[in-house]
Protein backbone atom coordinates (compact mmCIF):
# COMPACT_ATOMS: atom_id res chain seq x y z
CA UNK A 1 0.00 0.00 0.00
CA UNK A 2 2.52 2.42 0.60
CA UNK A 3 6.17 1.98 -0.47
CA UNK A 4 8.84 4.36 0.36
CA UNK A 5 12.09 4.02 -1.67
CA UNK A 6 15.63 6.05 -0.93
CA UNK A 7 13.87 9.04 0.12
CA UNK A 8 16.61 11.93 0.63
CA UNK A 9 15.13 15.29 1.72
CA UNK A 10 17.62 18.39 2.88
CA UNK A 11 16.92 22.15 3.58
CA UNK A 12 18.74 24.76 3.23
CA UNK A 13 18.74 26.87 6.09
CA UNK A 14 20.39 30.48 6.43
CA UNK A 15 22.93 30.66 9.19
CA UNK A 16 22.06 32.81 11.77
CA UNK A 17 24.28 34.73 13.94
CA UNK A 18 23.30 36.45 17.25
CA UNK A 19 24.77 40.32 17.67
CA UNK A 20 24.34 43.07 15.84
CA UNK A 21 27.48 43.51 13.73
CA UNK A 22 26.94 39.70 12.57
CA UNK A 23 23.15 40.97 12.06
CA UNK A 24 24.69 44.20 9.33
CA UNK A 25 27.23 41.66 7.86
CA UNK A 26 23.96 38.86 7.11
CA UNK A 27 22.40 42.07 5.49
CA UNK A 28 25.02 41.95 2.42
CA UNK A 29 26.34 38.21 2.80
CA UNK A 30 24.24 35.65 4.23
CA UNK A 31 25.72 31.42 4.84
CA UNK A 32 23.76 28.90 4.36
CA UNK A 33 23.77 25.37 5.57
CA UNK A 34 22.40 22.41 4.09
CA UNK A 35 19.97 20.46 6.87
CA UNK A 36 19.58 16.67 5.77
CA UNK A 37 16.24 15.84 7.19
CA UNK A 38 16.27 12.03 5.14
CA UNK A 39 18.74 10.15 4.47
CA UNK A 40 18.19 7.32 2.42
CA UNK A 41 14.77 6.29 4.06
CA UNK A 42 13.05 3.33 2.69
CA UNK A 43 9.81 1.18 4.20
CA UNK A 44 6.81 -0.47 2.84
CA UNK A 45 3.51 -0.52 4.85
CA UNK A 46 0.84 -3.49 4.12
CA UNK A 47 -2.62 -2.00 4.33
CA UNK A 48 -4.41 -2.45 7.61
CA UNK A 49 -1.13 -2.17 9.62
CA UNK A 50 -0.86 0.67 12.48
CA UNK A 51 2.82 1.58 12.40
CA UNK A 52 4.28 3.67 15.18
CA UNK A 53 6.99 6.08 13.46
CA UNK A 54 9.69 6.82 16.06
CA UNK A 55 12.44 9.03 16.42
CA UNK A 56 13.83 11.87 18.53
CA UNK A 57 12.99 15.69 18.09
CA UNK A 58 14.26 16.66 15.22
CA UNK A 59 14.78 13.52 13.28
CA UNK A 60 12.63 13.56 10.34
CA UNK A 61 9.56 12.13 11.44
CA UNK A 62 7.36 14.99 10.15
CA UNK A 63 9.56 15.40 7.44
CA UNK A 64 8.47 12.12 6.09
CA UNK A 65 4.67 12.35 7.13
CA UNK A 66 4.72 15.72 5.34
CA UNK A 67 6.70 14.02 1.80
CA UNK A 68 3.95 10.96 2.17
CA UNK A 69 0.98 13.03 2.59
CA UNK A 70 2.17 15.20 -0.28
CA UNK A 71 2.94 18.41 0.93
CA UNK A 72 6.68 18.05 0.21
CA UNK A 73 8.45 17.68 -2.75
CA UNK A 74 11.39 14.95 -1.97
CA UNK A 75 15.21 15.70 -3.04
CA UNK A 76 15.00 12.27 -4.61
CA UNK A 77 14.14 8.85 -4.33
CA UNK A 78 9.98 7.43 -4.86
CA UNK A 79 7.01 7.02 -3.09
CA UNK A 80 4.15 5.40 -4.39
CA UNK A 81 1.16 4.98 -2.21
CA UNK A 82 -1.93 3.71 -3.46
CA UNK A 83 -0.42 3.73 -7.11
CA UNK A 84 0.04 7.73 -6.47
CA UNK A 85 3.00 9.69 -6.13
CA UNK A 86 2.12 11.90 -3.14
CA UNK A 87 3.52 15.22 -4.77
CA UNK A 88 2.93 14.14 -8.04
CA UNK A 89 -0.67 13.55 -8.38
CA UNK A 90 -1.63 15.46 -5.05
CA UNK A 91 -5.53 16.68 -5.73
CA UNK A 92 -6.18 12.92 -6.59
CA UNK A 93 -4.15 11.40 -4.04
CA UNK A 94 -5.13 13.25 -0.75
CA UNK A 95 -9.03 12.96 -1.77
CA UNK A 96 -7.33 8.91 -0.07
CA UNK A 97 -5.68 10.32 3.13
CA UNK A 98 -6.89 11.58 6.22
CA UNK A 99 -3.66 13.91 7.81
CA UNK A 100 -3.66 14.95 11.28
CA UNK A 101 -0.98 17.59 13.27
CA UNK A 102 -1.07 17.74 16.55
CA UNK A 103 0.39 20.97 16.81
CA UNK A 104 -1.70 22.59 14.05
CA UNK A 105 -5.49 22.69 13.58
CA UNK A 106 -7.61 22.26 10.76
CA UNK A 107 -10.80 23.59 12.25
CA UNK A 108 -11.86 27.15 11.96
CA UNK A 109 -11.57 28.72 14.88
CA UNK A 110 -14.48 31.32 15.63
CA UNK A 111 -17.02 29.03 13.49
CA UNK A 112 -18.84 25.83 15.63
CA UNK A 113 -17.02 22.66 15.08
CA UNK A 114 -20.04 21.04 12.91
CA UNK A 115 -19.57 23.78 10.17
CA UNK A 116 -15.65 23.74 9.79
CA UNK A 117 -17.25 19.56 8.91
CA UNK A 118 -19.40 20.87 6.53
CA UNK A 119 -17.16 22.64 4.56
CA UNK A 120 -14.87 19.17 4.82
CA UNK A 121 -17.63 17.79 3.10
CA UNK A 122 -17.98 20.22 0.40
CA UNK A 123 -14.62 20.29 -0.08
CA UNK A 124 -14.01 16.27 -0.51
CA UNK A 125 -17.03 16.12 -1.74
CA UNK A 126 -18.50 13.79 -0.14
CA UNK A 127 -22.55 12.64 -0.76
CA UNK A 128 -25.23 13.34 1.88
CA UNK A 129 -25.83 9.71 3.19
CA UNK A 130 -21.99 8.87 3.31
CA UNK A 131 -21.66 12.59 5.64
CA UNK A 132 -24.40 11.89 7.83
CA UNK A 133 -23.08 8.16 8.28
CA UNK A 134 -19.82 8.91 8.95
CA UNK A 135 -20.41 11.57 11.25
CA UNK A 136 -22.84 9.48 13.51
CA UNK A 137 -19.95 7.35 13.82
CA UNK A 138 -17.23 10.10 14.90
CA UNK A 139 -19.91 11.59 17.26
CA UNK A 140 -20.59 8.20 19.02
CA UNK A 141 -16.68 7.28 19.25
CA UNK A 142 -15.32 10.43 19.98
CA UNK A 143 -18.15 11.71 21.89
CA UNK A 144 -18.35 14.71 19.98
CA UNK A 145 -22.23 15.72 20.75
CA UNK A 146 -21.69 18.41 23.61
CA UNK A 147 -18.90 20.26 21.86
CA UNK A 148 -20.47 19.99 18.14
CA UNK A 149 -22.09 23.34 18.53
CA UNK A 150 -19.33 25.42 19.94
CA UNK A 151 -16.74 27.63 18.28
CA UNK A 152 -13.42 26.08 18.26
CA UNK A 153 -11.91 28.62 20.48
CA UNK A 154 -14.05 27.16 23.43
CA UNK A 155 -12.74 23.66 23.14
CA UNK A 156 -10.41 22.34 25.51
CA UNK A 157 -7.03 20.90 23.81
CA UNK A 158 -8.10 17.59 24.27
CA UNK A 159 -11.52 18.44 22.95
CA UNK A 160 -10.27 20.25 19.94
CA UNK A 161 -8.04 17.01 19.36
CA UNK A 162 -10.74 14.87 19.07
CA UNK A 163 -12.44 16.94 16.60
CA UNK A 164 -9.72 17.35 14.34
CA UNK A 165 -8.68 13.92 14.35
CA UNK A 166 -13.02 13.66 13.35
CA UNK A 167 -12.21 16.09 10.82
CA UNK A 168 -9.34 14.67 9.14
CA UNK A 169 -11.94 11.16 8.80
CA UNK A 170 -15.05 12.77 7.28
CA UNK A 171 -14.01 11.69 4.04
CA UNK A 172 -13.50 8.20 5.06
CA UNK A 173 -9.80 7.98 3.94
CA UNK A 174 -7.94 4.40 3.70
CA UNK A 175 -4.81 6.05 5.12
CA UNK A 176 -4.83 8.24 8.42
CA UNK A 177 -1.46 9.88 9.29
CA UNK A 178 -1.47 11.25 12.98
CA UNK A 179 1.61 13.11 13.72
CA UNK A 180 1.75 13.23 17.44
CA UNK A 181 -1.68 13.26 17.47
CA UNK A 182 -1.42 13.10 21.49
CA UNK A 183 0.38 15.81 22.25
CA UNK A 184 -0.48 17.47 25.47
CA UNK A 185 -3.38 15.76 26.14
CA UNK A 186 -4.24 14.13 29.75
CA UNK A 187 -4.18 10.48 30.06
CA UNK A 188 -8.17 9.99 29.58
CA UNK A 189 -8.03 11.91 26.40
CA UNK A 190 -4.82 9.89 25.50
CA UNK A 191 -6.49 6.30 26.71
CA UNK A 192 -9.95 7.73 24.48
CA UNK A 193 -7.77 9.11 21.10
CA UNK A 194 -6.33 5.47 21.18
CA UNK A 195 -9.20 3.42 21.87
CA UNK A 196 -10.31 5.48 18.34
CA UNK A 197 -7.59 4.67 16.74
CA UNK A 198 -7.69 1.05 17.13
CA UNK A 199 -11.30 1.19 16.61
CA UNK A 200 -11.40 2.52 13.34
CA UNK A 201 -8.38 0.25 12.13
CA UNK A 202 -10.43 -2.25 13.18
CA UNK A 203 -13.56 -1.90 11.63
CA UNK A 204 -12.54 -0.07 8.87
CA UNK A 205 -9.49 -1.56 7.85
CA UNK A 206 -7.65 1.95 7.99
CA UNK A 207 -3.99 1.76 7.65
CA UNK A 208 -2.29 3.94 10.39
CA UNK A 209 1.02 6.04 10.52
CA UNK A 210 1.50 7.29 13.65
CA UNK A 211 4.07 9.30 15.23
CA UNK A 212 5.09 10.33 19.03
CA UNK A 213 6.84 10.81 21.79
CA UNK A 214 4.30 9.01 23.97
CA UNK A 215 5.49 5.36 23.93
CA UNK A 216 2.87 4.33 26.08
CA UNK A 217 0.90 5.10 22.59
CA UNK A 218 3.38 2.72 21.04
CA UNK A 219 2.64 0.17 23.30
CA UNK A 220 -0.97 0.51 23.22
CA UNK A 221 -1.05 0.79 19.45
CA UNK A 222 1.71 -0.88 17.44
CA UNK A 223 2.41 -3.70 16.68
CA UNK A 224 5.78 -2.46 14.14
CA UNK A 225 7.99 0.44 15.07
CA UNK A 226 9.80 2.15 12.44
CA UNK A 227 12.70 3.88 14.33
CA UNK A 228 14.46 7.19 12.64
CA UNK A 229 17.24 9.63 14.17
CA UNK A 230 19.27 12.10 12.39
CA UNK A 231 17.01 11.65 8.78
CA UNK A 232 18.34 7.57 8.99
CA UNK A 233 15.93 4.93 8.91
CA UNK A 234 17.58 2.65 12.63
CA UNK A 235 14.99 0.01 13.20
CA UNK A 236 12.10 -1.60 11.45
CA UNK A 237 10.54 -4.62 12.88
CA UNK A 238 7.72 -5.44 16.03
CA UNK A 239 8.00 -3.96 19.57
CA UNK A 240 8.95 -7.58 20.54
CA UNK A 241 11.99 -7.86 19.21
CA UNK A 242 13.16 -4.17 19.79
CA UNK A 243 12.63 -5.08 23.92
CA UNK A 244 14.06 -8.82 23.88
CA UNK A 245 16.91 -6.93 21.74
CA UNK A 246 17.34 -4.27 24.19
CA UNK A 247 16.01 -4.47 26.49
CA UNK A 248 17.90 -7.05 28.86
CA UNK A 249 17.62 -4.42 31.66
CA UNK A 250 15.36 -3.97 34.80
CA UNK A 251 15.22 -1.57 37.54
CA UNK A 252 14.38 -2.20 40.94
CA UNK A 253 13.36 0.43 43.16
CA UNK A 254 14.54 -0.08 46.79
CA UNK A 255 12.86 1.22 50.16
CA UNK A 256 14.92 0.22 53.40
CA UNK A 257 15.23 1.48 56.54
CA UNK A 258 18.13 4.00 56.50
CA UNK A 259 21.74 2.59 55.89
CA UNK A 260 24.77 4.45 54.99
CA UNK A 261 26.43 2.06 53.08
CA UNK A 262 26.41 2.52 48.63
CA UNK A 263 24.63 -0.91 46.98
CA UNK A 264 27.54 -2.81 45.19
CA UNK A 265 26.71 -5.98 43.50
CA UNK A 266 28.37 -6.73 39.86
CA UNK A 267 26.43 -6.11 37.64
CA UNK A 268 23.88 -3.34 38.68
CA UNK A 269 24.64 -0.12 38.39
CA UNK A 270 22.77 2.63 40.93
CA UNK A 271 20.54 5.19 39.25
CA UNK A 272 19.56 7.19 42.83
CA UNK A 273 20.54 6.28 46.34
CA UNK A 274 19.56 8.06 49.68
CA UNK A 275 19.81 6.67 52.60
CA UNK A 276 16.14 5.56 52.62
CA UNK A 277 15.86 4.72 49.18
CA UNK A 278 17.91 3.49 45.96
CA UNK A 279 16.97 2.77 41.84
CA UNK A 280 19.24 0.09 40.70
CA UNK A 281 19.23 -0.49 36.99
CA UNK A 282 19.73 -4.26 36.85
CA UNK A 283 21.83 -5.82 33.52
CA UNK A 284 20.41 -9.65 33.39
CA UNK A 285 22.63 -10.95 30.92
CA UNK A 286 25.11 -10.20 33.98
CA UNK A 287 23.19 -11.29 37.26
CA UNK A 288 19.76 -12.31 37.35
CA UNK A 289 17.08 -10.49 39.43
CA UNK A 290 16.38 -12.81 41.97
CA UNK A 291 20.48 -13.23 42.96
CA UNK A 292 20.46 -9.14 43.02
CA UNK A 293 17.70 -9.49 45.71
CA UNK A 294 18.75 -12.41 47.49
CA UNK A 295 21.92 -9.79 47.94
CA UNK A 296 19.94 -6.91 48.59
CA UNK A 297 17.67 -8.47 51.86
CA UNK A 298 21.26 -9.81 53.26
CA UNK A 299 22.92 -6.54 53.22
CA UNK A 300 19.43 -4.23 54.54
CA UNK A 301 16.57 -4.22 55.74
CA UNK A 302 14.36 -4.02 53.13
CA UNK A 303 10.87 -2.14 53.44
CA UNK A 304 9.29 -2.69 50.01
CA UNK A 305 10.63 -3.40 46.96
CA UNK A 306 9.76 -3.72 43.19
CA UNK A 307 11.00 -4.75 39.46
CA UNK A 308 10.04 -3.27 36.25
CA UNK A 309 11.32 -4.06 33.04
CA UNK A 310 12.99 -0.91 31.11
CA UNK A 311 10.26 1.43 30.23
CA UNK A 312 10.25 1.53 26.06
CA UNK A 313 11.53 5.02 26.38
CA UNK A 314 15.18 3.61 28.24
CA UNK A 315 15.43 1.35 24.88
CA UNK A 316 14.68 4.26 22.56
CA UNK A 317 17.36 6.56 24.38
CA UNK A 318 19.80 3.25 23.89
CA UNK A 319 19.22 2.79 20.85
CA UNK A 320 20.64 6.27 19.95
CA UNK A 321 22.94 5.71 22.19
CA UNK A 322 24.23 2.63 20.08
CA UNK A 323 23.29 4.53 16.94
CA UNK A 324 25.10 7.11 18.33
CA UNK A 325 22.45 9.98 17.48
CA UNK B 1 -20.03 22.96 -11.31
CA UNK B 2 -19.17 20.16 -9.16
CA UNK B 3 -15.56 21.22 -9.09
CA UNK B 4 -16.66 24.88 -8.30
CA UNK B 5 -18.37 23.44 -5.23
CA UNK B 6 -15.59 23.08 -2.71
CA UNK B 7 -15.00 27.03 -3.28
CA UNK B 8 -18.19 28.15 -3.49
CA UNK B 9 -18.70 26.38 0.22
CA UNK B 10 -15.40 28.54 1.49
CA UNK B 11 -16.37 31.21 -0.17
CA UNK B 12 -20.22 31.05 1.91
CA UNK B 13 -18.91 30.06 5.06
CA UNK B 14 -16.32 33.23 5.14
CA UNK B 15 -18.57 35.38 4.18
CA UNK B 16 -20.96 34.41 7.08
CA UNK B 17 -17.96 34.54 9.35
CA UNK B 18 -16.61 37.65 8.00
CA UNK B 19 -19.89 39.50 8.48
CA UNK B 20 -20.00 38.49 12.44
CA UNK B 21 -17.50 41.71 12.84
CA UNK B 22 -20.38 44.29 13.42
CA UNK B 23 -18.84 46.44 15.79
CA UNK B 24 -15.62 47.02 13.12
CA UNK B 25 -17.48 47.48 10.87
CA UNK B 26 -19.56 50.30 12.83
CA UNK B 27 -16.22 51.97 13.40
CA UNK B 28 -15.54 50.96 10.10
CA UNK B 29 -18.05 53.72 7.85
CA UNK B 30 -17.19 55.94 10.86
CA UNK B 31 -13.85 56.42 9.92
CA UNK B 32 -14.13 56.31 5.71
CA UNK B 33 -17.16 58.85 6.55
CA UNK B 34 -14.84 61.04 8.05
CA UNK B 35 -11.94 60.45 5.85
CA UNK B 36 -14.42 61.13 2.88
CA UNK B 37 -15.71 65.01 4.28
CA UNK B 38 -11.83 65.53 4.60
CA UNK B 39 -10.86 64.85 1.12
CA UNK B 40 -13.93 66.37 -0.37
CA UNK B 41 -12.72 69.40 1.22
CA UNK B 42 -9.28 69.34 0.31
CA UNK B 43 -10.53 69.33 -3.45
CA UNK B 44 -12.60 71.75 -2.62
CA UNK B 45 -10.08 74.07 -1.92
CA UNK B 46 -8.11 73.04 -5.10
CA UNK B 47 -10.72 73.89 -7.06
CA UNK B 48 -11.48 76.97 -6.16
CA UNK B 49 -7.73 78.10 -6.93
CA UNK B 50 -7.77 76.54 -10.41
CA UNK B 51 -7.45 78.98 -13.18
CA UNK B 52 -7.84 76.36 -15.73
CA UNK B 53 -11.00 73.82 -16.45
CA UNK B 54 -10.09 70.50 -14.33
CA UNK B 55 -10.41 67.48 -16.59
CA UNK B 56 -12.79 65.95 -13.96
CA UNK B 57 -15.91 68.26 -12.33
CA UNK B 58 -16.25 68.95 -8.70
CA UNK B 59 -19.48 66.61 -8.73
CA UNK B 60 -17.81 63.80 -10.28
CA UNK B 61 -15.20 63.75 -8.05
CA UNK B 62 -17.18 63.72 -4.97
CA UNK B 63 -18.98 60.91 -6.27
CA UNK B 64 -15.71 59.18 -6.81
CA UNK B 65 -14.18 60.14 -3.16
CA UNK B 66 -17.12 58.81 -1.80
CA UNK B 67 -17.48 55.30 -3.88
CA UNK B 68 -14.16 54.97 -2.85
CA UNK B 69 -15.09 55.32 0.98
CA UNK B 70 -18.02 53.01 0.32
CA UNK B 71 -15.99 50.29 -1.35
CA UNK B 72 -12.69 50.24 0.26
CA UNK B 73 -12.63 46.65 0.99
CA UNK B 74 -12.94 46.30 -2.90
CA UNK B 75 -10.06 48.46 -3.68
CA UNK B 76 -7.65 48.55 -0.98
CA UNK B 77 -4.60 46.54 -1.87
CA UNK B 78 -3.29 46.76 2.24
CA UNK B 79 -7.12 45.13 3.11
CA UNK B 80 -5.84 41.59 4.29
CA UNK B 81 -6.20 38.10 5.56
CA UNK B 82 -4.17 37.81 8.69
CA UNK B 83 -4.66 33.94 8.50
CA UNK B 84 -3.16 33.25 5.33
CA UNK B 85 -0.23 35.34 6.12
CA UNK B 86 -0.17 33.11 9.59
CA UNK B 87 -0.44 29.75 7.60
CA UNK B 88 2.19 30.44 5.16
CA UNK B 89 4.56 31.90 8.35
CA UNK B 90 3.61 29.57 10.51
CA UNK B 91 3.25 26.51 8.68
CA UNK B 92 -0.11 25.23 9.27
CA UNK B 93 -0.17 25.72 4.91
CA UNK B 94 0.47 21.73 5.48
CA UNK B 95 -3.63 21.39 6.06
CA UNK B 96 -4.19 23.39 3.08
CA UNK B 97 -2.18 21.16 0.80
CA UNK B 98 -3.82 18.06 2.06
CA UNK B 99 -6.77 19.13 0.69
CA UNK B 100 -7.82 17.63 -2.56
CA UNK B 101 -8.19 21.12 -4.15
CA UNK B 102 -6.22 23.82 -6.06
CA UNK B 103 -4.39 26.10 -3.27
CA UNK B 104 -5.04 29.27 -5.82
CA UNK B 105 -8.65 28.81 -6.09
CA UNK B 106 -9.11 28.08 -2.39
CA UNK B 107 -7.05 30.88 -1.53
CA UNK B 108 -8.83 33.43 -4.41
CA UNK B 109 -11.73 32.29 -2.43
CA UNK B 110 -11.14 33.51 0.71
CA UNK B 111 -9.95 36.82 -0.23
CA UNK B 112 -12.87 37.32 -2.67
CA UNK B 113 -14.89 36.04 0.57
CA UNK B 114 -13.69 38.49 3.22
CA UNK B 115 -13.53 41.88 0.82
CA UNK B 116 -17.53 40.94 0.00
CA UNK B 117 -18.07 40.22 3.70
CA UNK B 118 -16.56 43.56 4.53
CA UNK B 119 -17.65 45.79 1.88
CA UNK B 120 -21.37 44.01 2.32
CA UNK B 121 -21.07 45.52 5.65
CA UNK B 122 -19.68 49.02 5.26
CA UNK B 123 -20.95 50.42 1.63
CA UNK B 124 -24.63 51.08 2.69
CA UNK B 125 -24.31 52.64 5.17
CA UNK B 126 -22.42 55.15 3.92
CA UNK B 127 -23.69 55.15 0.38
CA UNK B 128 -26.91 56.30 1.81
CA UNK B 129 -25.60 59.16 3.80
CA UNK B 130 -23.79 59.87 1.32
CA UNK B 131 -26.95 60.35 -0.85
CA UNK B 132 -28.51 62.77 1.86
CA UNK B 133 -25.67 65.29 2.11
CA UNK B 134 -25.86 68.80 1.39
CA UNK B 135 -25.23 69.43 -2.75
CA UNK B 136 -22.24 70.54 -1.95
CA UNK B 137 -21.03 66.93 -0.19
CA UNK B 138 -23.74 64.85 -2.24
CA UNK B 139 -23.07 61.69 -3.61
CA UNK B 140 -25.18 61.65 -7.10
CA UNK B 141 -27.05 58.85 -8.96
CA UNK B 142 -25.59 57.59 -12.04
CA UNK B 143 -27.00 59.15 -15.21
CA UNK B 144 -28.85 56.53 -15.97
CA UNK B 145 -29.55 52.53 -15.60
CA UNK B 146 -27.41 51.08 -18.10
CA UNK B 147 -24.39 52.82 -16.62
CA UNK B 148 -25.40 52.07 -13.09
CA UNK B 149 -25.05 48.38 -14.62
CA UNK B 150 -22.04 49.08 -16.47
CA UNK B 151 -21.08 50.47 -13.24
CA UNK B 152 -21.85 47.24 -11.11
CA UNK B 153 -20.57 45.08 -13.71
CA UNK B 154 -17.08 46.66 -13.78
CA UNK B 155 -16.50 47.36 -10.10
CA UNK B 156 -17.41 43.32 -9.57
CA UNK B 157 -14.46 42.61 -12.40
CA UNK B 158 -12.24 45.36 -10.52
CA UNK B 159 -13.05 43.13 -7.18
CA UNK B 160 -11.37 40.01 -8.90
CA UNK B 161 -8.80 41.42 -10.65
CA UNK B 162 -7.76 43.14 -6.88
CA UNK B 163 -7.80 39.87 -5.38
CA UNK B 164 -5.80 38.40 -8.30
CA UNK B 165 -3.25 41.05 -7.71
CA UNK B 166 -3.39 40.68 -3.50
CA UNK B 167 -2.36 37.33 -4.49
CA UNK B 168 1.03 38.12 -5.33
CA UNK B 169 1.43 39.67 -1.71
CA UNK B 170 0.31 36.54 -0.27
CA UNK B 171 2.80 34.55 -2.67
CA UNK B 172 5.59 36.84 -2.34
CA UNK B 173 5.64 35.80 1.40
CA UNK B 174 6.47 32.47 0.67
CA UNK B 175 9.95 34.32 -0.41
CA UNK B 176 10.36 37.22 2.30
CA UNK B 177 8.57 35.53 5.02
CA UNK B 178 7.35 39.02 6.34
CA UNK B 179 3.69 39.73 5.35
CA UNK B 180 4.20 43.72 6.70
CA UNK B 181 7.47 43.87 4.09
CA UNK B 182 5.51 42.42 0.97
CA UNK B 183 2.10 44.66 2.39
CA UNK B 184 4.08 48.06 2.55
CA UNK B 185 5.63 47.57 -1.11
CA UNK B 186 2.39 46.46 -2.96
CA UNK B 187 -0.55 48.76 -0.64
CA UNK B 188 2.38 52.21 -1.55
CA UNK B 189 2.37 51.33 -5.05
CA UNK B 190 -0.76 50.11 -5.88
CA UNK B 191 -2.95 52.36 -4.19
CA UNK B 192 -0.61 54.89 -5.67
CA UNK B 193 -1.75 53.77 -9.34
CA UNK B 194 -4.70 53.02 -8.77
CA UNK B 195 -5.93 56.50 -8.00
CA UNK B 196 -6.44 56.05 -4.45
CA UNK B 197 -4.12 58.89 -3.61
CA UNK B 198 -4.51 61.15 -6.41
CA UNK B 199 -7.48 60.91 -8.93
CA UNK B 200 -6.22 59.74 -11.85
CA UNK B 201 -7.43 62.46 -13.92
CA UNK B 202 -5.65 64.97 -11.91
CA UNK B 203 -2.45 63.27 -12.23
CA UNK B 204 -0.09 64.86 -15.46
CA UNK B 205 -0.40 63.51 -18.53
CA UNK B 206 3.31 61.56 -18.60
CA UNK B 207 2.28 59.70 -15.66
CA UNK B 208 -1.29 58.92 -16.80
CA UNK B 209 0.21 57.29 -19.86
CA UNK B 210 2.04 54.78 -17.31
CA UNK B 211 -0.96 54.60 -14.94
CA UNK B 212 -2.86 53.23 -17.75
CA UNK B 213 -0.75 50.80 -18.86
CA UNK B 214 -1.23 48.86 -15.34
CA UNK B 215 -3.94 47.00 -14.08
CA UNK B 216 -4.28 48.72 -10.83
CA UNK B 217 -6.55 51.51 -12.09
CA UNK B 218 -8.68 48.90 -13.06
CA UNK B 219 -9.93 47.81 -9.88
CA UNK B 220 -10.62 51.57 -8.18
CA UNK B 221 -10.42 54.24 -10.54
CA UNK B 222 -11.98 52.60 -13.40
CA UNK B 223 -15.53 51.53 -11.82
CA UNK B 224 -15.79 54.82 -10.18
CA UNK B 225 -15.55 56.98 -13.39
CA UNK B 226 -18.13 54.92 -15.02
CA UNK B 227 -20.33 55.46 -12.69
CA UNK B 228 -20.44 59.15 -12.56
CA UNK B 229 -20.28 59.20 -16.59
CA UNK B 230 -16.93 60.45 -16.64
CA UNK B 231 -15.96 57.28 -18.70
CA UNK B 232 -18.78 57.20 -21.42
CA UNK B 233 -20.54 53.86 -21.56
CA UNK B 234 -18.95 53.11 -24.94
CA UNK B 235 -15.43 53.07 -23.57
CA UNK B 236 -16.66 51.17 -20.30
CA UNK B 237 -17.57 48.07 -22.31
CA UNK B 238 -13.96 48.50 -23.68
CA UNK B 239 -12.59 48.66 -19.86
CA UNK B 240 -14.68 45.90 -18.77
CA UNK B 241 -12.80 44.12 -21.93
CA UNK B 242 -9.20 44.95 -20.63
CA UNK B 243 -10.60 44.35 -17.01
CA UNK B 244 -11.17 40.48 -18.29
CA UNK B 245 -7.83 40.18 -19.93
CA UNK B 246 -5.86 41.56 -17.13
CA UNK B 247 -7.68 39.11 -14.91
CA UNK B 248 -6.81 35.81 -17.09
CA UNK B 249 -3.57 37.41 -17.27
CA UNK B 250 -3.05 38.24 -13.39
CA UNK B 251 -4.64 34.60 -12.83
CA UNK B 252 -2.90 33.01 -14.68
CA UNK B 253 0.79 34.51 -13.78
CA UNK B 254 -0.43 34.17 -10.02
CA UNK B 255 -1.03 29.99 -10.87
CA UNK B 256 2.59 29.67 -12.06
CA UNK B 257 4.07 31.89 -9.34
CA UNK B 258 2.31 29.83 -6.97
CA UNK B 259 3.23 26.47 -8.35
CA UNK B 260 7.05 27.30 -7.94
CA UNK B 261 6.88 28.30 -4.69
CA UNK B 262 4.97 25.43 -3.42
CA UNK B 263 8.36 23.47 -5.29
CA UNK B 264 10.39 24.88 -2.91
CA UNK B 265 8.24 25.31 -0.04
CA UNK B 266 9.73 24.92 3.40
CA UNK B 267 6.55 24.33 5.70
CA UNK B 268 7.79 26.13 8.42
CA UNK B 269 7.83 24.87 12.38
CA UNK B 270 8.03 21.68 13.00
Amino acid sequence: MIKVEGINKSFKVAKRTTGLAAGLKALIHREHKIVHALNDVSFTINPGEIVGYIGPNGAGKSTTIKVMSGILVPDSGSCEIMGYTPWMDRVEYVKNIGVVFGQRSQLWWDVPVIDSFALLKDIYQVPDTEYNDTLSLLIETLELKDILHSPVRQLSLGQRMRCEIAASLIHNPQILFLDEPTIGLDAVSKIAVRNFIKKINKQKNVTVILTTHDMFDIEALCDRVILIGKGSLLYDGNLQELRSRFGSHRTITLDYKSSTSPIQIPGTTPISWTEERAIISVDTTIVSVSEVIMKLSHSLDLVDISVTSQPIEDIIVQLYKEYEI
Amino acid sequence: MRTMKPYIAVLRLRLLNGMQYRAAALAGVATQFFWGFIYIMIFQAFYAQASSNQPISLEELVTYLWLQQSFLAFIMLWFRDNELFDLITTGNIAYELCRPIGIYEYWFSKLLAQRLASALLRCFPILLLAFLLPPAYRLMLPPDVKTFLLFCLSLLLGLLVLVAISMFIYISVFITLSPMGSLLVFGVVGEFFAGMVVPIPLMPEWLQQIVYLLPFRLTADFPFRVYSGNIPNGEAVEGIFIQLAWLFVLAFLGKIALQKAMKKIIVQGG
